[in-house]
């Protein structure tokens, strides 16, 4: 892909993420936050990308740690995210 | 004999590995796994727009998650797949355990936690690129060509890629220092207080306009020294720029590392040529930026004064905060409070940070029960920076069980104050200063308050009468006619008047 259209996706999320985020109700904003967290550790991606390679063993370390630090926020941020949805309950009645 | 000819001067080719911007070409069906892993982010927000559709919604999120992870492992040559799946386990084991073992009340510091590890990632992933260009397809070759032989040599990496990565790089590292000092202060490691360095601002700018002077420079010259300084640096400024920030404006703090830490994603998104990054970068990045911007707006501060820091310490006095010392007030006592809100038609509880600490929210919940046992109608106000994050206010009262459609923000409630007999404030005090709406000399005027002192009477719960609130201003409701302040922990408070109660 070229730089213009990284360069759109980017611009067009931008606009998505703003009138998403929005229509967020303020009484799940801590549940958002873990959540974005959560899934800003898509960058695993780039971390894998690192510790899979071959031949350079100083990139592969730094990718294998960075596999262990995007775990940990993958996993706890959705659970903890999980744990507190489950929380929110309507009146019974 | 003649000698052979002498070989001719190699023809230099300059070119880079893949497409034009240098990421390696992907099959089609690995672009459109990391757009669908994209959209399942989207879906993931869009859930939280109700409690009803967020579990959903999470459910979504760990779709994508998966989808990306398992198409990054099946397209790229693994040399090692044992380490990989260790590395991911020794992360779930950490990651699952906190998360069931976090209190709520803990989840601030949590949530900067979990920030500082996504930018120390987007470090290293940074380093790891650096290091080893080839992998992740942005390194540029040179081709030399003899008469007899061509050969590849790896000249670096592209100039865009280089300016991508360094600004991937320099956020990571800030949100990751910013992080750790949130996370300092959040966890009371750290005083909460403002600390001011003298000339941080000239500081701060310096170092900044040094980093991205570095960046553009870092496309010229790839030392490793160019690289490596501005990632100290970046370091650097992440520390310098929360330290000098109070407690009262950690809300905005989370949101803005909220947001960077998005940034970071996206601008490594950029570096690999990936859709899931970038739209999962955008996506973090304008929730974290609304979130400060919701959360300034609820303080009627502007993004760049918190940013400045200084707010919250000794240094702001407003007007009413000299001479009020001796100023006379009514003290109630627990059956007091019992008393007046059991022959309530309408109590609304206000709850703040102080019930967080106090752990106060199940006690609380106990209170509301048997006060509707009794027909009082019982509803929660809740400010948006009321706690230390977005929205905290409203898990600890999940949590304590307290239906969601009992709670209500600021602007849906405010009205129903007038007609309401009993305002019972909790662990919140600047939020419901009235003198943000008449003391132009007030250092909260402007900010929207909860109309608390419109209700027949309020009662108000405080250690003591010392102590302002966090922005060190005095409130002026303590010493109001319809005022009953109840001196005492919010807990034990909480516990004495469900005794009188029950």
């Amino acid at each position: 892909m070229d730089f213009i259209s990284i360069l759109s996706i980017f611009v067009l999320a931008c606009f998505i993420g703003y009138y998403v985020v929005w229509a967020v109700t303020p009484a799940l904003h801590t549940p958002l936050m873990a959540v974005t967290n959560a899934i800003s550790s898509v960058i695993i991606v780039g971390a894998l990308v690192a510790a899979a390679a071959a031949g350079f063993p100083g990139a592969k370390w730094l990718g294998l740690l960075a596999v262990v630090l995007a775990s940990i926020n993958i996993f706890g941020g959705f659970a903890v995210t999980a744990r507190m949805l489950a929380m929110y309950k309507k009146k019974e009645r | 004999m003649s000698l052979p000819p002498p070989p001719a001067p190699p023809a230099v080719e300059h070119h880079s590995v893949g497409d034009a911007v240098g990421h390696l070409a992907q099959p089609s069906w690995v672009l459109l796994a990391y757009l669908v892993a994209g959209i399942c982010f989207i879906l993931a927000l869009r859930g939280l727009s109700s409690p009803q559709s967020s579990q959903r919604g999470n459910r979504f999120g760990m779709v994508g998650m998966a989808i990306a992870v398992v198409t990054t492992l099946a397209v790229h040559e693994i040399a090692n797949i044992i380490e990989i799946l260790v590395a991911i386990a020794i992360g779930a084991v950490i990651g699952l355990v906190t998360a069931r073992r976090i209190a709520m009340t803990a989840m601030p510091q949590l949530v900067a936690a979990f920030h500082s590890l996504v930018g120390l990632a987007a470090v290293l992933v940074g380093a790891a690129a650096y290091l080893n260009p080839t992998a992740f397809g942005i390194a540029e070759v040179a081709q030399v060509t003899t008469d007899y032989d061509f050969t590849k040599v790896l000249i670096g990496i592209n100039p865009v890629s280089r300016i991508e990565m360094g600004l991937g790089v320099a956020i990571g590292a800030i949100t990751f220092s910013g992080s750790v000092i949130a996370f300092l202060k959040l966890n009371g490691n750290m005083s909460g207080k403002p600390i001011l360095l003298p000339g941080r601002h000239v500081l701060n700018l310096g170092l900044l306009t040094l980093i991205l002077g570095l960046i553009g420079y870092f496309t010229t010259d790839q030392s490793s020294w160019v690289f490596w300084t501005i990632t100290a640096l970046s370091f650097l400024i992440g520390f310098l720029l929360i330290v000098p920030i109070g407690g009262a404006d950690m809300p905005v703090v989370v949101s803005m590392l909220n947001s960077y830490s998005g940034w970071a994603a996206a601008a490594m998104g950029f570096t690999l040529g990936n859709t899931a990054m970038i739209i999962t970068g955008a996506l973090v990045g304008s929730s974290g930026a609304i979130l400060s911007y919701i959360m300034c707006r609820a303080m009627n501060r502007s993004f760049i004064s918190v940013i400045a820091g200084g707010f919250g310490g000794d240094a702001a006095a407003g007007g009413g905060a000299g001479g009020a010392i001796d100023r006379p007030y009514k003290r109630g006592s627990a059956e007091d409070a019992a008393f007046l809100m059991s022959q309530a038609e309408q109590v609304i509880i206000v709850p703040g940070y102080g019930m967080a600490v106090a752990q106060a929210q199940h006690a609380l919940r106990e209170m509301g029960d048997l006060l509707k046992k009794e027909g009082v109608s019982v509803k929660y106000a809740i400010h948006p920076v009321a706690g230390r994050m977005p929205g905290h206010m409203n898990v600890l009262l999940a949590e304590a069980n307290v239906p969601y459609d009992e709670v209500f923000e600021l602007e849906d409630i405010n009205s129903e104050f007038a007609r309401t007999d009993v305002a019972f404030v909790i662990g919140a005090n600047d939020v419901t200063n009235p003198a943000a709406k008449t003391d132009k000399s007030s250092p909260i005027y402007g900010m929207p308050v909860l109309d608390v002192e419109k209700a027949k009477t309020v009662l108000f719960i405080k250690r003591s009468m010392g102590g302002a609130g966090y922005a060190g201003v005095d409130n002026e409701l303590f010493y109001r006619d319809n005022t009953m302040m109840l001196l005492a922990d919010a807990k034990k408070m909480v516990e004495e008047i469900v005794k009188s109660l029950g």
